[in-house]
């Protein structure tokens, strides 16, 4: 009795006590739902009915037909493409920001790239519709100033459309983990740089960009794996030829009523993006480690 | 410095593709055309008194605020407790827990509704506001626990200890204390969570049932052209109403940095 009243009084005990609501909460609104989700995925629906004898024919439907794939491989493409531009456009910002701004300056700095993040959802992807579409402001003033006599049309209703749209969405989330990695470089290795002959370049290449690889990283997989999950931005700005997996997904749990189907595809995506996750992951962690040290 | 003459271009350019939705957004919204693009007509303010004639997105915005409100107060709780927990005491499991709380951060908002949605039909229960309010506590406990576990972790253990010596119980030493302390925290947590739950689509999209939410209403509304330039002057009032929330939400980030005596860079997450 003694051991557990002592027990009662440790980190271990305390701790867990005052996580568990929250633990709890997550179990079952995320782990448990995820659980069935996943059990969904090898039943069948007959109309209205589940049958749930387990069955491979869901994933066979999902990985066989023709038009999954092609879903599935455009998501994965959109998805790379997407995460490639974020981090080429955000880290030159975060670069800026951590090294050419006054540090009093920084959270003005980094307040002023967080607001657009956090303004209307919808409406930010609406705009860019008015943005890049046939009359859209881009096209509109193009041909208004005489400069093109038909809308661009590899900008308005396409796949380049949602890469567009979808990176603009997701910068200041990579920005901010890049730039969180850039503080933390201690800048003495960087005078030592200098002291020991290198340029800014090969001081750039040598020791900046090594060291912010651990943000370049987290911001990659924090980018990549929300941005197959995309359902508005396909919708809205993708044209016939832009739409996602993620617009199937909701077709067959809403409109065509196949929910083992649409879980199958769900997952399906879900272990895509992990597993190229990953392996990105993995390969930078044995690139690094066996070039730099 | 040439390099950093081509840098600060960029980052001009970059400024304005980051904001040109947000710039775009007033501009139609005081423009005197019933088709939202360029060249613009002139200034009206009509759309707005639209918006103050729609019945239909009065019920959906006080729906929104009442998620947004619940949510965020609950949100805020996990968070405090989970923060809380990670910040004090080094338990065991301490890092897998923490990190399956933070998980609905990278997980694609569809995954969420969907997960959520099946769960709801199978025990049967109907969808109502209350389904949109699980899912985006959810959602937001893990926004809650980053602003939160900065705002423990900058908190001096002394002050409590302090308080214990001089004979308070614990209970006191948390609403004289830590509460004071970590105030501004807890504010600035429930007003990024509730900017979250107020702007959130995908999960209200899915678990909505015959009431829609603010975003689920606009969305209807956006396959209709006439609609358009009223949803313009809707976008205007959501965008000023965020950046007031934001810029007092970072206030209190930034005092509650200071009042513990931490440094004050860093944005939100």
């Amino acid at each position: 009795m003694r051991g557990f009243a002592k027990w009662r009084q440790s980190d271990t005990a305390l701790g867990l006590t005052l996580v568990s609501p929250t633990f709890i909460y997550a179990i079952l609104l995320l782990a448990a739902p995820i659980a069935l989700v996943v059990a969904l995925s090898f039943w069948t629906q007959d109309y209205l009915t589940l049958i749930r004898t387990p069955t491979l024919e869901n994933y066979r439907e999902a990985w066989g037909e023709l038009i999954y794939q092609t879903l599935m491989l455009r998501s994965l493409k959109l998805s790379i493409f997407v995460t490639f531009f974020t981090i080429m456009l955000a880290f030159p910002v975060a670069y800026y920001v951590s090294f050419y701004v006054n540090p009093k300056r920084k959270p003005f700095w980094i307040f002023m790239i967080t607001i657009p993040f956090w303004t209307s959802y919808l409406m930010r992807i609406f705009l860019w519709k008015v943005i890049l579409g046939y009359n859209g402001v881009i096209n509109g003033s193009l041909m208004g100033l005489g400069i093109i006599e038909s809308p661009i049309r590899e900008i308005a209703y396409s796949q380049n459309a949602v890469i567009i749209t979808l990176a603009h969405a997701w910068v200041p989330f990579a920005i901010l983990t890049i730039f969180v990695a850039l503080e933390k470089i201690d800048r003495s290795l960087l005078e030592a740089a200098e002291d020991l002959g290198d340029g800014p370049f090969r001081r750039f290449i040598r020791i900046t960009l090594p060291l912010a690889m651990p943000g370049v990283i987290a911001a990659t997989v924090i980018v990549f794996i929300p941005t197959i999950g995309d359902y508005v931005t396909p919708r809205l700005v993708g044209g016939p030829n832009g739409l996602m997996i993620s617009n199937m997904i909701e077709l067959q749990f809403k409109k065509a009523n196949n929910a083992p189907l649409g879980a199958a595809l769900a997952l399906s995506a879900m272990f895509l993006v992990t597993l190229i996750s990953l392996v990105f992951v993995w390969l930078n962690r044995k690139y690094l480690t066996g070039q730099g040290r | 410095m040439k390099s950093s003459l081509w840098l600060k271009t960029y980052i001009v350019v970059f400024m304005v593709f980051l904001y040109a939705p947000a710039i775009l957004l007033p501009v139609f919204a005081f423009n005197n055309s019933s088709i939202v693009s360029f060249p613009l007509k002139g200034f009206t303010t009509d759309w707005f008194i639209v918006l103050a004639e729609t019945e239909a997105l009065h019920t959906s915005a006080k729906n929104s605020l009442m998620i947004a409100v619940v949510s965020a107060v609950l949100a805020t709780f996990f968070g405090t407790l989970a923060a809380r927990a990670s910040a004090r005491y080094n338990f065991k499991g301490r890092k897998p827990i923490m990190g399956f709380i933070m998980v609905p951060m990278v997980l694609p908002e569809i995954i969420i509704g969907v997960s959520l949605l099946v769960v709801i039909l199978q025990l049967g229960l109907d969808l109502s506001l209350w389904t949109i309010v699980l899912g985006h506590t959810l959602i937001c406990i893990p926004f809650c626990v980053a602003i939160l576990n900065s705002a423990f972790l900058a908190l001096d253990n002394s002050l409590e200890e302090a308080s214990f010596d001089l004979g308070q119980t614990k209970l006191n030493t948390f609403w004289l204390v830590t509460l004071p302390l970590v105030m501004p925290g807890i504010v600035s947590s429930l007003l990024i969570s509730f900017t979250i739950s107020l702007d959130e689509f995908i999960i209200a999209f899915f678990l909505a049932g015959t009431e829609p939410t603010l975003p689920v209403y606009i969305w209807g509304q956006l396959r209709f052209p006439q609609k358009l330039p009223s949803l313009m002057a809707l976008g205007t009032i959501l965008l000023v109403l965020s950046i007031v929330l934001l810029i007092i939400a970072d206030y209190f980030r930034r005092r509650s940095a200071r009042k513990t005596g931490a440094n004050t860079s860093g944005g939100f997450i």
